[in-house]
């Protein structure tokens, strides 16, 4: 493995990732751990571990950090950068990792005794360094100062203590240019030149740099960015630059930049006249915005040749001159088919490569594949007209799409189709809870190439081991796609794909992955390689993870109730709720939720990573955001004039108090008739320091304090006409829109919730009547009080949704259905319970063990096999072999 | 020049020559004498309070003769260097026998020995140079592996402690005369980084270098060290050592070990060691492998140019390392190749940038 450019990871950074920085100070390892491992799957060659904070230990979360990855292997895999200022922090880290790893970094800032005192140490214990080009008179600017730091630093390095050249990066400074100051023109051919001076004049030594930094004076605007970003690295790696802390698989390609907007920034980068940033600044106003963008290029590309205007319109999303575009290229060609082949096919084509390079996001796809849809509809009046041609579009491969049986969510599926359909994939979507029997006789019936499943509860995964299992039988060898958002590669390597050894289940992360996995298996060449490859590597993956089952041993439930959380009830007064029973709400207004929706989770079904509102100014997928959430205003608009949907709710609050694990909801406040008992799952993992063993009963009042203690429930829903309507947006070609309804609606049902929770807090309940909050701080969960839902981590156990929905009459009061899996229908539906104690907190219950499971299933007075089945995703132990033994 | 320094220069012509020849198993070998209980304490630890009995290096201070008896028997057998009766004694081994503040005093009166075997073998043969490897062993604690199946992050011994425990075995090995530092059968590439950490520093004490030989241990057919590393990567880890010489020992038996062997070989720009046990032991805790067996084996490695160094570890007897000297005699050793400088980091895995 010799790659050219190195890639280095730069999440696990307090100082870089406020989401990682989060976590750290919340003490949550385990989540901070998954940062790496993304990390290391996404392609990092090197993660850098940064813990510079003022607020944290530095020293000890190092060495905790790099202890817990070291009993990772699929992070471990890879080199760690120790990242600090802090040579005490830096040192820690070293007496930690058994690997070589690169200490970033070191300088002459305090002078050569201690910089060669470091390195001596860096030497002895094995790692490789990062020197910044810094000396005692501060930070190089200029390409002399740059060189002169580093050559001083190399020849002291390899000439006074011998380290190893190849051993030694320097980071020349990457500074911002066309800032207007004159003096920062020259910055970016400082580092370039520096660079090159670098690589001619110390041998085998390396250039890293933060690349992001050059454009810095054009935030806001990230065509330029990426134009900056790809013209600055296309020089430096020319001079020499080999690592770096930069997206490079996402950079715009340097010969597609447009002529002006390139020559504009090579000026600047390569500061090559005195007006270069004025003229850069002129440029860039064209490229600013979408509007600008398309209002110049509106006229220009009506006045190319009919292919291309086609192409152009794939290309762009353009649906408004698509039939008469189609029909110009019908009259010319000798049959319709010949337009879907030729230019369509070849436009899509486009499509695809530029997503598949990263340079077209999702949601710039699903427009394209809607201009497609309709130009195919289009052109299908007169195929059929001319059948006795016999003309049947060639299509790369047929895929039956299902949600499994017990699952309604199919937001990623219908993404999955689209994408797959943008490619030439022929698909065959089943729709939501398709029972295994239907996709298999559809599959043989319709002959198809491979099977996709999704589902996004944790139910949903053991009817996916179900199906694999039924093919197995039936003995088929077609490969089995598994995707949503409970699945992962490690759950279909190990209890998946087992079921299924005549075939091979495959794990799709999600939409952008499904064309490649597809493309493989269809690839008369690449598939045999490609199906081994995935076999081996899940056979590796279970074999690791049978090793690291035996690492989770959890405390016995006694001890683990002993260590409850225990507030002083004695000092506590429960709030008697303003309105003690059920409540119920029809048709709610949706245009009083509007201002709670969260839009972040919104950008992350059209997978576009960043939190709202700053992803709108994000250098990669910024103007694609921008779009995306205009298109999504719109339709916003659109559907509360329209009352497209309809909101509906029903909340109840009653007495109640704890009894064990177990919450007793009594008829009214002589607390003698219990009305129904919530059961509740206790963490049992070995907590440190004076951290509780948390169950939901914890926060009730015992039955014996003789607290008169309260709690609540709720079900929301937004969805109820959702479904209509994106099938409507599909039967009319437009996949794009269907999906927008659904993301919206998804939105709505938990901007209501939020929205219910807080009426109940200021107003049915009142214990909080005073609270005044943003949306933002809602959305960041300070308020007092929680609102856990089944099937979450608080409260893993999907079937005690069935206890609420008697509980509430759901279904008979607002229509909201429970499915055999215990998914709510309409899919854009919210439920949980309400607890008002102050240090009430959500947490998750994680791995539990037998003694747990049995007696839970005693108290439900369900079998523990039942149990069993579905607390799956919890179990610490395999099922069998403990009652076996 | 002082004899020590006669040796090393003596050392470095003749590994460009020769396969040299370790000893083999010092375990093993103290287990046939059948020893008690009071045997090993000796007159001097008569009263210790802790059982003595398995604690094998505590006999270079209660029973010399025997250590010395079993250099002499692999030094007669053939064998070029004798590795010190130290593979346990540092203060975190030593701890389990009360005798951790014995570490610099073992260190030395074994490296003694060891050196007192040779000057009688060099003097019986006056042609003949043997060396003395002074041996840091692994210790029983992982630094980068947790005890604690519930705290992956828990360690129960820390880079430092063992830092400092193998700064004092190293001075002591020294000045009791050994020519060689050996740290060898690493399962954790972490305690070995500890112990080069600890040479180096001894050395910036005592003013001159000696030579470092390494040796790791592949504990099973998933061609990884205990802490998970694979070969390649165990070399870059531990390289900037500039060691001697790169190895593995232990746990496999010697045709097991072929492939890993062959690895380092490719990667490594130093000499290259095996010292395979003679086998896995059996249900008796016995070796099986007959010193015919591992003979052809190593005879194999040395035809293939794969080894510059041979010898033995767990089960092999001096008849075996006759046997390995008898077969690798006339076979050159391998060529230490010219590696292309790269920047070369490691994981679990390696990692190697392109040229520069």
């Amino acid at each position: 493995m010799t790659p050219t450019f190195i890639n280095i990871g730069e999440r696990t950074n307090v100082t870089g990732s406020a989401k990682f920085k989060k976590l750290i100070q919340a003490d949550d390892y385990e989540a901070a751990l998954q940062v790496a491992l993304q990390q290391v799957e996404n392609g990092a060659q090197i993660i850098d571990v940064n813990m510079d904070d003022a607020m944290l230990d530095s020293e000890a979360a190092m060495v905790r950090f790099l202890n817990l990855i070291a009993s990772e292997p699929a992070i471990a895999r890879v080199p760690i950068m120790i990242d600090s200022s802090k040579w005490s922090v830096i040192e820690a880290g070293l007496k930690c990792v058994q690997g070589k790893a690169v200490v970033n970094s070191i300088s002459l800032k305090e002078g050569e005794a201690p910089f060669l005192e470091q390195a001596r140490a860096i030497m002895r214990y094995g790692a490789a360094v990062v020197v910044m080009a810094f000396d005692e008179t501060g930070q190089a600017d200029t390409i002399g100062r740059k060189f002169e730091i580093c050559e001083r630093s190399y020849r002291l390095l390899t000439e006074k203590i011998n380290f190893p050249a190849e051993d030694i990066i320097f980071d020349p400074n990457i500074f911002a240019v066309a800032t207007g100051i004159e003096e920062h023109n020259n910055y970016a051919v400082d580092f370039i030149e520096a660079t090159r001076l670098i690589k001619e004049g110390l041998p085998h030594a390396h250039v890293s740099g933060g690349v992001s930094n050059i454009s810095f004076s054009f935030r806001g605007n990230n065509a330029v960015r990426e134009a900056m970003h790809s013209v600055f690295l296309y020089h430096a790696i020319k001079a020499g630059m080999d690592m770096g802390i930069v997206n490079a698989g996402q950079l715009a390609v340097y010969d597609d930049i447009p002529a002006e907007l390139k020559e504009a920034v090579e000026d600047v980068i390569l500061n090559r006249h005195p007006d270069a940033t004025d003229t850069l600044l002129d440029v860039a106003e064209k490229y600013r915005g979408e509007g600008t963008k398309q209002k110049v290029q509106d006229l220009e590309w009506r006045k190319l040749d009919v292919n291309a205007r086609l192409s152009h319109a794939l290309v762009r999303g353009i649906n408004e001159y698509i039939d008469e575009d189609v029909e110009e290229a019908r009259q010319v060609a000798s049959r319709p088919l010949d337009v879907i082949e030729g230019p369509l096919m070849d436009g899509m084509n486009v499509v695809g490569d530029l997503f598949g390079a990263g340079k077209m996001f999702l949601p710039q796809v699903v427009k394209s594949a809607r201009v497609m849809k309709q130009a195919v509809s289009y052109l299908l009046p007169f195929m059929d007209a001319e059948k006795e041609d016999g003309g049947e579009i060639q299509s790369n491969g047929k895929i039956l799409l299902a949600t499994v049986k017990g699952d309604v969510h199919d937001i990623g599926k219908n993404i999955v189709g689209v994408v797959l359909q943008c490619n030439n994939f022929e698909v065959i979507d089943l729709g939501v809870m398709v029972p295994a029997a239907q996709i298999l006789e559809t599959a043989e019936k319709e002959g198809v190439d491979m099977i996709g499943l999704s589902g996004l509860i944790t139910p949903s995964l053991d009817e996916m081991c179900h199906l694999a299992g039924e093919m197995q039988r039936l003995g088929l060898d077609l490969p089995l796609l598994i995707g949503g958002a409970t699945t992962s590669k490690v759950h279909t390597a190990v209890k998946i794909h087992p079921n299924y050894e005549s075939g091979q289940a495959i794990h799709v992360t999600d939409a952008s992955r499904a064309v490649g996995v597809a493309s493989n298996l269809m690839s008369r060449n690449a598939r045999v390689t490609y199906l081994e490859s995935v076999r081996e590597d899940y056979e590796e993956m279970a074999r690791r993870h049978a090793a690291g089952q035996s690492a989770a041993k959890r405390q016995t439930l006694s001890a683990a109730r002993a260590n409850k959380f225990k507030p002083d009830w004695s000092a506590y007064e429960p709030t008697e709720p303003a309105h003690l029973g059920v409540q119920v709400f029809d048709s709610y207004d949706l245009k009083s939720l509007v201002d709670y929706i969260d839009w972040t989770p919104f950008f992350q079904t059209w997978e576009l990573a960043g939190r709202y509102p700053g992803i709108l100014e994000d250098e990669l997928v910024g103007e694609t955001a921008r779009s995306l959430f205009s298109d999504a205003r719109a339709m916003l608009d659109q559907m509360l004039r329209e009352d497209w949907l309809t909101a509906k709710a029903v909340i109840g609050l009653w007495p109640a108090n704890s009894v064990g694990d177990d919450i007793h909801v009594y008829t009214d406040e002589s607390r003698d008739e219990t009305l129904t008992t919530l059961h509740t799952l206790r963490q049992q993992m070995i907590k440190s320091g004076d951290r509780s063993n948390f169950a939901l009963s914890d926060f009730l009042a015992p039955r014996e304090t003789n607290v008169k203690d309260y709690v609540g429930a709720f079900v929301v829903s937004a969805g109820f006409g959702a479904d209509e309507r994106a099938e409507a947006f599909k039967q009319s070609q437009d996949d794009y829109s269907a999906i927008m309804v659904q993301a919206l609606a998804d939105r709505f049902a938990e901007a209501f919730a939020e929205h219910m929770h807080e009426r109940v807090r200021k107003e049915f309940w009142g214990y909080a009547a005073d609270e005044a909050f943003t949306n933002e701080e809602l959305i960041a969960e300070q308020y007092t009080g929680i609102r856990p839902a089944p099937g979450y981590p608080a409260c893993p156990d999907h079937t005690e949704k069935s206890t609420l929905w008697s509980l509430l009459s759901v279904e008979e009061k607002i229509g909201v259905q429970l499915t055999d899996s215990f998914a709510m229908w309409p899919g854009a539906s919210v439920s949980g319970l309400y607890f008002a104690h102050p240090e009430s907190q959500y947490f998750g219950v994680g791995r539990i063990e037998a003694d747990q499971v049995e007696e839970y299933a005693k108290r439900k007075g369900v079998s523990v096999d039942e149990a069993e089945r579905w607390l799956a995703p919890n179990l610490n132990y395999i099922p069998s072999k403990v009652r076996a033994a | 020049m002082n004899k020590r320094q006669a040796r090393l220069e003596h050392l470095n012509t003749s590994i460009k020559d020769q396969i040299l020849v370790l000893d083999g198993a010092m375990g093993t070998m103290i287990q046939s004498y059948g020893l008690s209980e009071e045997d090993f304490r000796g007159d001097r630890f008569a009263d210790h309070n802790f059982e003595l009995k398995g604690n094998g290096e505590v006999l270079s201070l209660s029973q010399p003769h025997v250590i010395k008896e079993i250099h002499a028997s692999f030094l007669a057998a053939g064998a070029d260097v004798l590795e010190t009766n130290t593979f346990s004694a540092t203060a975190v081994a030593q701890a389990d026998y009360g005798l951790e503040h014995l570490v610099e005093e073992l260190n030395f009166e074994s490296a003694k020995l060891a050196r007192e075997a040779c000057d009688e073998a060099e003097a019986k043969d006056p042609g003949r140079t043997c060396y003395v490897a002074g041996i840091l062993g692994p210790t029983n604690r992982t630094a980068s592996i947790s005890p604690d199946v519930n705290d992956p992050a828990f360690r129960n011994v820390s880079f430092d402690d063992l830092r400092e425990t193998y700064k004092i075995a190293t001075l002591a090995l020294v000045n009791g005369g050994a020519d060689i530092i050996m740290v060898e059968t690493i399962f954790d590439t972490l305690n070995a980084k500890a112990a080069l950490f600890a040479i180096e520093e001894a050395y910036d004490e005592l003013g001159f270098r000696l030579p470092i030989m390494i040796s790791g241990t592949i504990t099973d057919q998933s061609g990884r060290t205990l802490s998970g590393q694979t070969p390649e990567a165990f070399w870059n880890s531990v390289k900037h050592a500039a060691p001697f010489s790169i190895g593995l020992n232990c746990a496999l038996g010697a045709k097991d070990m072929r492939g890993y062997i062959a690895e380092l070989s490719r990667v490594a720009e130093c000499y290259v060691s095996a010292h395979p046990n003679a086998g896995l032991p059996n249900e008796f805790g016995e070796y099986d492998e007959t010193p015919e067996m591992m003979g052809d084996a190593l005879e194999e490695f040395a035809r293939a140019g794969i080894v510059n160094i041979v010898g033995g570890c767990c089960g092999t007897t001096p008849e075996h390392i006759r046997e390995f000297a008898g077969r690798v005699k006339e076979v050159p050793p391998r060529d230490v190749p010219e590696i292309p400088k790269r920047l070369r980091l490691s994981g679990l895995e390696p990692f190697t940038a392109a040229a520069s």
